[in-house]
């Protein structure tokens, strides 16, 4: 298991120097000249243009600068005064409220994790549970609507799935019941809202969740129709088990694996993918944060944020790919170590 | 089956053997039981599209797309006429004929500008399946190159491609799409160009992976390893001997990849980073996404601009789906999911 997690680690190094020099040619190198950018239309003083260049140090060779830029993201600093000390990233201000970048997300992205969260868990209940149900009950309505539905969920814009639920359960069933049974359509609630704060989690959680729950559904049912066909199962039945155990205590056993590794990586997905469903919903984590600034121009608040985002994603696949030393026997028994 | 129906089977697959390309190197193996299964078509892509015309689904699917397609193609000579200028914009009769709901003249209602919805949609299919199409002929380019270079030459070459491509591969690309599109210089964001760009380059890693596993399952064929006694340069082999061979897998994996590179166009386009129209050439030329951003303020009153480019988008991206799975079976090809 050690060896396991070790190479999981060795596998990250590349990706992790990858990603970040993607994010740094992208946000740094490819905007073009910031110096420029930042004097506008005046045409500089040549000794006040390389004074402000030295000052970023655009005039050092591109992996210095790389370097520089590894060094902001790190969340930890030295000066030699101060010795080693836990600032967090240096990302820069907002042009628009000159707040620290860092501390924005910092304030916005627990609401993101809630609604992750909640998408997560719609996922298992409804992804497992259609994919079983379309498994044991193959070629029957059940299977077909299931197949037809992840379909249909898979080729929907987010987005629009979302505005289509606010106007049915925000404003149509408003309007039907004469407004004593509706779900709210934005923000998160707070104090003196009509609802329970869980509440405000249920339509934007559902639309977050439904293309994974789509794809949690097929990789469920095709994993249990595959695992059907295997010597032990129908040797399970032979020996007189019940269907149900043979269901619960033989085929999901190995059947779960891939579904739970899908739903782990998905998680990272959702830690991003809420920017569309965020928006649309007005619920403020960092999704609706990166869409304002978006809006607004306010490029450093677009470029940290999802910049953070990203990198939050990568360690969240990283932890995700070593639980597994936990959750698989074969690696944690170290029987198949180059598994 | 009667003869009736075998007289028309024949003169399809005439028809059909017309068409498609009549490639020399069909693949070996099972041929007895290739044509046994198409009765007597003779080439791979005779076969595909024989097993493809008896799958319902997917010829519905193309026929739907097919439908889209010359609506859109020839919209100018129908749609102006029957339903009102898509981009004609009259303050006059703004107030006369806006956010009507469906009637005889207009069947799908107006819009906030008093547009007919209907005519919308059909010029908006124009911006996204073009985008699409583009977006994914983008990648494949790239893909192609890249795969080649990967799965042809092996060694280092592949190694960095291949690490490359993890890292795309490694991220939802709707975020890097939205560093990319947020960070280019504002006069050079107009027109299609950046976004058709933006998604084709985030999405050749995986053509580039799709195309590099069939190279390596046909470079040690005999017939290569016969073209490269005969002196063929690395690049004819490549183009003439292998691309023919492995572009099954390429073909089935773009057409599900354009419905995919339309929801990134629209979710983009959703938050404000989509295509901003030449002012000159198309000033008001939209997709789809762009509409439904655009009605969203509207909602409560007229849920019809929301709903019927949403439906388009999910009716051509399903199709596109159903195709590509169709087109997969057709031509027996494996892809892990």
């Amino acid at each position: 298991m050690g060896r396991y997690i070790l190479r999981r680690f060795a596998q990250f190094i590349p990706v992790f120097f990858g990603v970040t020099l993607l994010l740094f040619f992208i946000t740094t190198v490819l905007p073009g000249d910031p110096v420029a950018l930042k004097a506008g239309e005046k045409q500089l003083p040549p000794a006040v243009y390389a004074a402000l260049r030295h000052s970023y140090g655009l005039d050092k060779p591109w992996y210095i600068q790389y370097v520089n830029y590894l060094g902001a993201l790190s969340p930890v600093h030295y000066t030699p005064k101060a010795g080693l000390q836990f600032t967090g990233p240096d990302l820069g201000e907002s042009i628009s409220t000159g707040r620290p970048v860092t501390q924005m997300f910092s304030e916005t992205y627990p609401y993101t994790a809630e609604l992750a969260f909640t998408a997560i868990g719609l996922e298992i209940i409804f992804g497992i549970g259609i994919g079983i149900i379309a498994a044991v009950k193959q070629y029957t309505i059940w299977d077909t609507l299931a197949t037809l539905g992840s379909s249909i969920l898979v080729a929907l814009p987010v987005f629009w799935l979302g505005l289509m639920l606010q106007y049915l359960f925000g404003i149509l069933m408003k309007e039907w019941t004469g407004g004593s049974f509706y779900l709210p359509i934005s923000g998160s609630g707070g104090p003196g809202s009509p609802f329970d704060p869980w509440v405000y989690l249920v339509l934007p959680g559902i639309t977050l969740a439904s293309v994974s729950t789509a794809y949690a559904a097929r990789i469920m049912r095709s994993q249990l129709l595959e695992v059907a066909g295997q010597d032990y199962v129908r040797t399970a039945r032979a020996k007189g088990l019940r269907e149900r155990s043979v269901l619960w205590g033989h085929e999901m056993k190995n059947a779960l694996i891939p579904v739970v590794t899908f739903i782990g990586l998905d998680l990272g997905a959702m830690l991003s993918g809420a920017i569309l469903t965020e928006t649309v919903f007005n619920w403020p984590g960092v999704g609706l944060m990166i869409y304002q600034a978006i809006g607004r121009r306010d490029y450093p608040v677009v470029v940290g944020g999802v910049t953070l985002v990203l990198v939050v994603v990568l360690v969240v696949n990283l932890l995700v790919d070593i639980s597994y030393a936990f959750l698989d026997p074969r690696i944690r028994l170290g029987a198949n170590a180059e598994g | 089956m009667t003869d009736d129906q075998k007289a028309t089977e024949v003169s399809d697959r005439a028809i059909i053997e017309e068409l498609v390309p009549v490639h020399p190197h069909g693949p070996a193996g099972d041929e007895d039981e290739r044509r046994k299964e198409s009765r007597g078509a003779r080439t791979l892509y005779g076969d595909a599209w024989y097993r493809l015309s008896r799958n319902k689904l997917a010829l519905g699917a193309l026929a739907w797309l097919m439908l889209l397609i010359l609506a859109t193609l020839t919209a100018d000579l129908w749609v102006p006429q029957n339903f009102g200028a898509p981009n004609h914009i009259d303050s006059s009769t703004i107030m006369a004929t806006r956010l009507q709901g469906p009637s005889m003249t207009h069947p799908l209602g107006t819009d906030d500008l008093g547009r007919d919805m209907f005519a919308r949609v059909i010029y908006g299919a124009r911006i996204s399946l073009t985008v699409g199409a583009l977006a994914v002929l983008v990648s494949v380019l790239i893909g192609l190159l890249l795969g080649a270079l990967s799965g042809f030459y092996a060694g280092w070459l592949d190694a960095v491609i291949m690490r490359i491509a993890d890292v795309f591969l490694a991220f939802p690309y709707i975020l890097f799409a939205i560093l990319l599109l947020s960070v280019l210089p504002e006069s050079s964001r107009t027109g299609i160009a950046p976004v058709v760009l933006t998604i084709g380059v985030l999405g050749w890693p995986s053509i580039a992976r799709v195309f590099r596993s069939s190279i390596l399952s046909v470079k040690e064929n005999d017939y290569v390893d016969a073209g490269r006694a005969l002196g063929a340069s690395d690049g004819r082999l490549i183009v003439r001997h292998i691309l023919p061979n492995a572009v099954a897998p390429i073909l089935v994996y773009a057409t599900m990849s354009i419905g995919g590179a339309i929801l990134t166009e629209a979710a983009l386009s959703f938050l404000g980073l989509g295509i901003i129209p030449d002012p000159v050439s198309a000033p008001n030329a939209v997709s789809w996404g762009r509409m439904i951003s655009d009605g969203q303020s509207y909602l409560t009153s007229n849920p019809g601009i929301v709903l019927w480019p949403g439906l388009a988008i999910l009716t051509t991206v399903l199709a596109f789906t159903l195709l590509g799975d169709g087109v997969r079976d057709a031509l027996d090809v494996k892809l892990k999911d």
